[in-house]
């Protein structure tokens, strides 16, 4: 038969806040468009990147549409490990009590639901990015 | 490019997409579906309907695996199979059922 499918290690690493820039948005498209592809995905928030997932965003003021909802669909894209760096959190006065939950659905345990988030000091992330075959920073 | 339904014009993409979210109702997912031969029924209604609280709450229209897998959670695995959909919307089940629901092309869907 065919050659086996090669599962890659990707890492998206966000680092810079939703509205300001396109990176943001540009970078969740990607990433739900690679799902497809059925490689290790995961996702890190780090810098001005974890503001991406504040809780009760709106943007009426600027005029653009809010996507913070659609990281909630990550779960459903297979996306199960999101990163976040903790000491980026403390130095913006934030605490993961301030970011969306983000869960998966097992479906194998009757779609019970279970956390994607891990908090992550950069000691532990420089590790984990060492073991990605491919990081992409946006 | 336009659609034209009961009299009234809606803005579409060259691939049939509706432009606007808002101007959706009932009669132009059933419009287009007779442009393509088709005539909706309640097992497509059940997936349309599903495809617009999908985007109502994510701000996505689901690529197609997601589509299968999340209407086998809401409406059992014997309909959570691409042989089911791909029988209700043969062109597709995520690109034809997010055009009648008038939804963007699915996110991941090339």
């Amino acid at each position: 038969m065919g050659e086996e499918a090669i599962i890659k290690k990707f890492m998206y690493v966000n680092r810079k806040s939703p509205y300001g820039t396109i990176y943001a948005l540009e970078s969740l498209e990607v990433v739900l468009i690679s799902a497809a592809f059925d490689q290790d995905v995961s996702l890190t928030f780090t810098d001005d990147g974890v503001y991406q997932l504040m809780k009760n965003q709106k943007t009426e003021g600027i005029g653009m549409k809010n996507f913070s909802s659609t990281y909630s669909a990550l779960g459903d894209y297979e996306i199960k490990k999101i990163y976040i760096d903790k000491e980026s959190l403390e130095e913006r006065g934030l605490s993961i009590s301030d970011l969306q939950e983000l869960v998966w659905e097992d479906e194998d345990e009757d779609y019970a639901e279970k956390s994607s988030i891990n908090l992550v000091s950069r000691d532990e992330l420089s590790e984990i990015m060492n073991q990605q075959d491919i990081v992409m920073s946006f | 490019m336009a659609l034209e339904v009961n009299g009234k014009s809606y803005e579409v993409d060259e691939e049939g997409y509706l432009a606007n979210l808002n101007d959706w109702d009932a009669d132009i997912a059933n419009a287009m579906a007779e442009a393509d031969g088709a005539a909706l029924e309640d097992n497509h209604w059940e997936v349309i309907n599903f495809l617009r609280e999908y985007y109502e709450e994510y701000q996505i229209a689901p690529a197609v695996r997601v589509l299968t897998k999340q209407i086998g959670k809401k409406l059992g695995k014997e309909k959570g199979n691409s042989k089911y959909l791909y029988e209700l919307f043969p062109y597709g089940p995520a690109k034809q059922a997010c055009k009648y629901a008038g939804l963007p092309k699915p996110t991941g869907c090339v």
